[in-house]
């Protein structure tokens, strides 16, 4: 990640007609495409929750969709700021990326709401599973009906990589890409690791409140999780 | 199953017919939001891809009310229960209640769409009709499709007015697009165009991978 920043300061060449904004690309359009694999990994997991029914693939599910919602709101604001530096506009409405990320980001940021809503755990996990496993499968086809009823305006940088981009920036572009990528799996591994220590250290504290209180006849009798 | 599906649709509808509790509902509100829309929007007719607009807008939302009470029955009254008692296929309830839904749905454009002939379209009726008619169908699907999902999942969480829109909507928005983009060349001014074929195949796709997803996921949100 640092590289690609050192990349994206020093290495790139600053583009032609929009200078030194454009290198908020390098942060925004990875950051969007993890964001969408996040929402989509979520998906996977969750399909494997309902196939398994071990709560730990719900867990995995649920970590990597906050982490996506989160970058999804990194993108629309990095998004904003280039489009108000390059198209003088905060939010362009002909713009099927832009739109349908809108969509995407709205949609997902029900997921919470949803598992708040539903009071019994074990319920609260299956239908989770079943909005993500949706909204995973709604993420590629969003973004082809909606790309379908607009005309193209965005600079295809990833579509004609020929034409498109010189090659210092297309390295540091990959670079970034990379990064992100590293970034969001050690941040949902850290995460992960939060939530168990959390889970074992409620347990731990349990039991022994449990001693206190009673005989201790459920020492044993921590979840799992 | 077919008989399942036949028995549970003819419960559903016969309830209908005896409470009258969606789709008089679900009619009065579209009626109410073309007035709305005309006050709304200053004009006194509308045609092309604003009118397209406003009669899909109108009609998603007139479903969102439908999608709001489809299991409230079932959940209130112990429905639910009864059906998983009984040695039936569980995609049975998917299949009856997305008919169902898809009847209310046809039954209130029967009302709404030549309302919203009458009081906003500038051209008039003309002979665009049976192409009207098949995008109605197609979104209808969809919607009921989606609807029935968006209800059965919401059904069981404590603010189900709140997450159905939230969630049904966003969903929803590439069959408001497709189906839209299909009917602005019906509403012309200058007379209806061909209908672009283009839409309703992105519409038949998309009622053709929800109906799969909901068939897959149905079964998860009924075991208890």
């Amino acid at each position: 990640m640092s590289t690609a920043l050192a990349l994206v300061f020093f290495f790139a060449p600053l583009d032609a007609d929009q200078g030194f904004v454009q290198k908020i690309f390098y942060v925004h359009v990875p950051m969007g495409i993890v964001a969408l694999c996040g929402f989509v990994a979520g998906g996977i997991f969750a399909i494997m929750h309902l196939r398994s029914g071990d709560p730990r693939w719900d867990m995995r599910s649920y970590v990597a969709i906050h982490l996506a919602i989160v970058l999804a709101v990194g993108v629309l604001v990095t998004g904003s700021i280039w489009a108000r530096a390059s198209w003088g506009h905060w939010w362009v409405w002909d713009e099927p990326m832009l739109v349908s990320f809108l969509i995407v980001f709205l949609l997902y940021a029900t997921y919470t709401p949803l598992r708040f809503s539903i009071e019994d755990k074990e319920k609260q996990a299956r239908y989770a599973s079943v909005f993500a496993i949706v909204a995973g499968a709604f993420v590629p086809l969003n973004f082809a009906a909606v790309r379908m009823a607009q005309n193209f305006v965005h600079p295809e940088t990833l579509g004609t990589t020929t034409g498109g981009m010189p090659d210092k920036m297309l390295l540091t572009f990959f670079v970034a890409l990379v990064g992100m990528t590293l970034l969001f799996i050690t941040l949902w591994k850290f995460e992960m690791a939060a939530k168990h220590a959390r889970f074992r250290l409620r347990a731990l504290r349990r039991s022994l409140a449990g001693e206190d209180e009673f005989v201790p006849i459920g020492r044993s009798a921590a979840p799992g999780l | 199953m077919r008989r399942t599906v036949g028995a549970l649709l003819a419960k559903d509808l016969a309830v209908e017919l005896r409470t009258r509790e969606s789709v008089p509902a679900m009619a009065l509100f579209s009626v109410t939001t073309y007035v709305i829309f005309h006050f709304g929007l200053d004009r006194d007719r509308i045609d092309g891809d604003l009118a397209s607009g406003v009669l899909w807008v109108t009609v998603l939302f007139a479903a969102i009310l439908g999608v709001n009470r489809l299991f409230v029955a079932e959940h209130e009254q112990g429905g639910f229960d009864g059906f998983l008692l009984a040695p039936v296929d569980r995609t049975a309830l998917l299949v009856a209640k997305a008919l169902g839904l898809f009847c209310y749905l046809c039954v209130v454009e029967v009302v709404a769409v030549p309302a919203f002939v009458v009081l906003l379209l500038g051209p008039g009726p003309g002979q665009a009709l049976p192409e009207l008619v098949l995008v109605l169908a197609a979104a209808n699907a969809g919607i009921a499709i989606v609807g029935t999902l968006v209800a059965a999942l919401a059904i069981q969480t404590r603010a189900r007015d709140l997450i159905v829109p939230l969630v049904a909507l966003p969903l929803l928005v590439p069959v408001v697009l497709a189906a839209a983009e299909a009917t602005t060349p019906l509403f012309l001014q200058e007379g209806a165009e061909a209908l672009p074929a283009r839409w309703l195949a992105v519409l038949g796709l998309y009622d053709l991978l929800f109906a799969l997803i909901a068939y897959a996921v149905f079964d998860f949100l009924l075991e208890d």
